[in-house]
């Protein structure tokens, strides 16, 4: 079982090593594929081990519950999503080695992430995804995606470094109690006698170093501009998925402090930065210039909505966060695949150039539409169940009045998403061209695949349901 | 007898600390800039090594040795490479002058003394006592990450900040657990590097590293 848990680890540094050392055409075109591919067979297969009763470890550092096996196949479906849907058509021009080297790295520092027992090893990783993708953001050597590369690594570091300040406060305070320990599950299950005063300024400063690395308000500023100027298949994986493990890491720690000060806390701070993200990208959605920063401020919005769902708590409502966590993924990885062909193939990402897609473009334009469809929450998506669940969680546990509020500025993202959407695809083309061009501009399976799971997974979540069910208990039963 | 070598020894470790980024925020030149970062790598190793010394932990006299190599030595050394690289000789537009850095610095240094209270109260010492100076080298890094507009600065701003966390940690636990320790050196190690080279890509497309230069990006 150790084998399943390190493997994803390995084969990413593998991978990674080889890329860098050999450089061929071959794998530097597929290493993110095949890691990505690795991370989710792994996944599947601990969510597999995880319901039949186990509980795989690897050494003291690694440690795989319900929560952790379904994060771990998340980053794999996300990753196999952004990394196969970005695979630029045969003959095209091929990634070079530092690109593909330090996608393996970032799928393998995200793996460690979330399978790591250890909240100092945790975060140890979450930095090392800021490393890692550094120089994804600023792959394109451009003024604006310098800017980006800078404000990303400086915003990105500091937040964590503040949430590194949290964890050493933590673990003062366990020094004090007598047991020097990060491991979460020695933290959430042997009730140590934690001083309240010093667990109080930890876990705040924990949670506000990690809410930066997950785009929450008023720490985002970084992001928009992060999303817009990386490559697209790593704006996928960025905004889908390393934005969810920030917040996975505020769960782990949201379920070590509740316990020592009751829920206010959390809750107080979550709902306001829940609040204030989604009326930040309410704001900038309605009046966006850019598809891909209007995508990532949809991420935001999301991110917002993952937060009113861990203030709200208990087990309704983090298992459909986690259901969340899986629906945007993949809705918004296969969007940003999709934005990075409409710029390959109409030369641009501002709205305002690109009309009529839908006619002059159908094999870009209906998976945007489609992905757009699930983003917004239309059924038969998940992304609809799990937004109206979080809704019914946050006024069966007390949070109605933030609730109403949420549910007004998700309505009024709704419409501007929509509006810029039906604008791009359906509004009148200046030139529309002779005849349509049907060509896809790259790999269609993996957003059918991707979109297919999101549209199925709501409806009919089998075997998943139970992890799910599972997952929010690991972290409701700490409370 | 033994306490009091080590009440003075800390005392003395704490107030280096403290003198140096009063001296980083005072002048304005990217060198003493620089080298007072490595006076202050040094003396928090020094930190360390007096608490390892006096616990009798040979672990933690390690890390005082990693501590050292780290912060006192590479990484200002990557910094003043990167200085002497890129040409940059002072902190041209900070945007709080020279008295206004100093008060603001008094200030922080209150409030940092203010929110250490629950570490005095939880195992009075002289450790604890020293806690405030970690937290107020927090609060300085992010006054120098605000206020200055010159990549290098900002770096240094970075590490300040970065320094006074490892005070904190030191401090009240005697480290984090060596596997996070050696994991988060390396992290802010290549944190570093990565922004060393931005710095110098930044400065060949803008023709200077003043990050007023970078505002093309907004909403």
């Amino acid at each position: 079982m150790a084998v399943l848990v390190l493997l994803p680890l390995v084969v990413s540094l593998v991978l990674a090593v080889l890329t860098a050392a050999l450089r061929t055409p071959l794998l530097c075109r597929y290493a993110g594929v095949l890691t990505a591919a690795t991370v989710l067979a792994s996944g599947v297969a601990l969510s597999a081990a995880v319901l039949d009763g186990a509980t795989p470890t690897a050494g003291d550092l690694l440690r795989v519950d319900a929560l952790s096996a379904f994060m771990l196949a998340v980053v794999g479906a996300v990753g196999l999503t952004a990394t196969w849907g970005g695979l630029t058509p045969p003959g095209g021009r091929t990634d070079a080695w530092t690109y593909s080297t330090l996608v393996a790295l970032f799928l393998g520092a995200m793996s460690l992430a979330v399978l790591a027992d250890n909240l100092g090893v945790l975060w140890v990783a979450v930095e090392a995804t800021t490393i890692a993708t550094a120089f994804l953001v600023g792959h394109r050597g451009t003024r604006t995606s310098l800017e980006a590369a800078w404000k990303y690594v400086v915003l990105g570091s500091v937040g964590v470094a503040i949430a590194f300040l949290g964890l050493v406060l933590l673990y003062a305070a366990t020094v004090s109690a007598g047991r020097p320990t990060l491991s979460w599950i020695v933290l959430t299950q042997e009730h140590l006698a934690l001083d309240p005063s010093l667990v109080k300024v930890a876990g705040a400063l924990a949670v506000l170093g990690f809410a930066t690395k997950a785009g929450l308000a008023p720490m985002h500023s970084w992001l928009p501009d992060a999303h817009s100027q990386a490559p697209a298949p790593v704006s996928g994986l960025m905004s889908g998925v390393l934005l969810s493990v920030a917040f996975y890491a505020i769960l782990r720690v949201q379920a070590v402090v509740d316990p020592v000060l009751g829920p206010g806390l959390m809750r107080g701070l979550l709902a306001t930065a829940g609040l204030l993200s989604l009326a930040v990208a309410a704001g900038l959605v309605v009046r966006q210039r850019d598809l891909k920063r209007m995508l990532a401020y949809s991420s935001i919005e999301h991110m917002g909505l993952l937060a009113l769902a861990a203030a709200a708590g208990g087990t309704l409502a983090l298992a459909a966060a986690l259901l969340h966590v899986l629906g945007h993924g993949l809705a918004k990885s296969s969007l940003f695949v999709v934005s990075g062909r409409i710029l390959a193939t109409e030369g641009t990402t501002r709205i305002s150039g690109i009309r009529g897609l839908l006619v002059r473009r159908p094999g870009v334009a209906v998976p945007y539409l489609a992905g757009m469809a699930a983003l917004l929450g239309l059924p038969p998506f998940s992304l609809f169940f799990s937004e109206v669940a979080i809704v019914v969680a946050g006024f069966q546990r007390g949070l109605g009045g933030v609730m109403v509020v949420a549910v007004g500025l998700v309505l009024v993202l709704f419409a501007g998403l929509a509006r810029h959407s039906a604008a791009m695809t359906m509004g009148g083309s200046p030139d529309a061209g002779p005849t349509p061009d049907g060509t896809s501009l790259g790999p269609q399976t993996p957003l059918v695949l991707a979109l297919g799971a999101t549209a199925v997974v709501g409806l009919a979540a089998g075997p998943l349901a139970t992890l799910l069910a599972e997952a929010g208990a690991v972290l409701a039963g700490a409370r | 007898m033994s306490t009091s070598w080590f009440d003075q020894a800390i005392g003395l470790a704490a107030g280096v600390l403290l003198l140096t980024s009063v001296l980083l925020v005072w002048k304005r030149s990217l060198a003493a800039a620089v080298r007072s970062l490595a006076v202050q790598g040094v003396a928090l190793a020094a930190l360390v090594a007096v608490i390892g010394i006096y616990e009798g932990d040979p672990q933690l006299v390690a890390i005082a040795l990693l501590v050292l190599a780290l912060k006192g030595f590479l990484l200002p050394w990557v910094l003043d490479r990167s200085r002497v690289r890129i040409a940059a000789v002072r902190e041209e537009t900070p945007l709080l002058n020279t008295t206004a850095s100093l008060l603001a610095l008094s200030l922080l240094t209150m409030l940092a003394y203010l929110v250490s209270r629950p570490f005095l109260t939880l195992a009075p010492g002289p450790t604890s006592a020293a806690v405030p100076v970690g937290i107020s080298l927090v609060l300085y890094g992010f006054l120098i990450l605000t206020t200055r507009r010159h990549a290098i600065s900002q770096l240094v701003g970075f590490l300040v900040l970065d320094n006074g966390i490892a005070t904190v940690a030191f401090l009240t636990s005697g480290g984090v657990p060596l596997v996070v320790e050696l994991g988060a050196s390396l992290d802010v190690l290549l944190v570093v590097l990565i922004l060393r080279v931005l710095t110098s890509r930044i400065t060949a497309e803008f023709g200077a590293a003043d990050l007023d230069d970078l505002m093309e990006l907004r909403d």
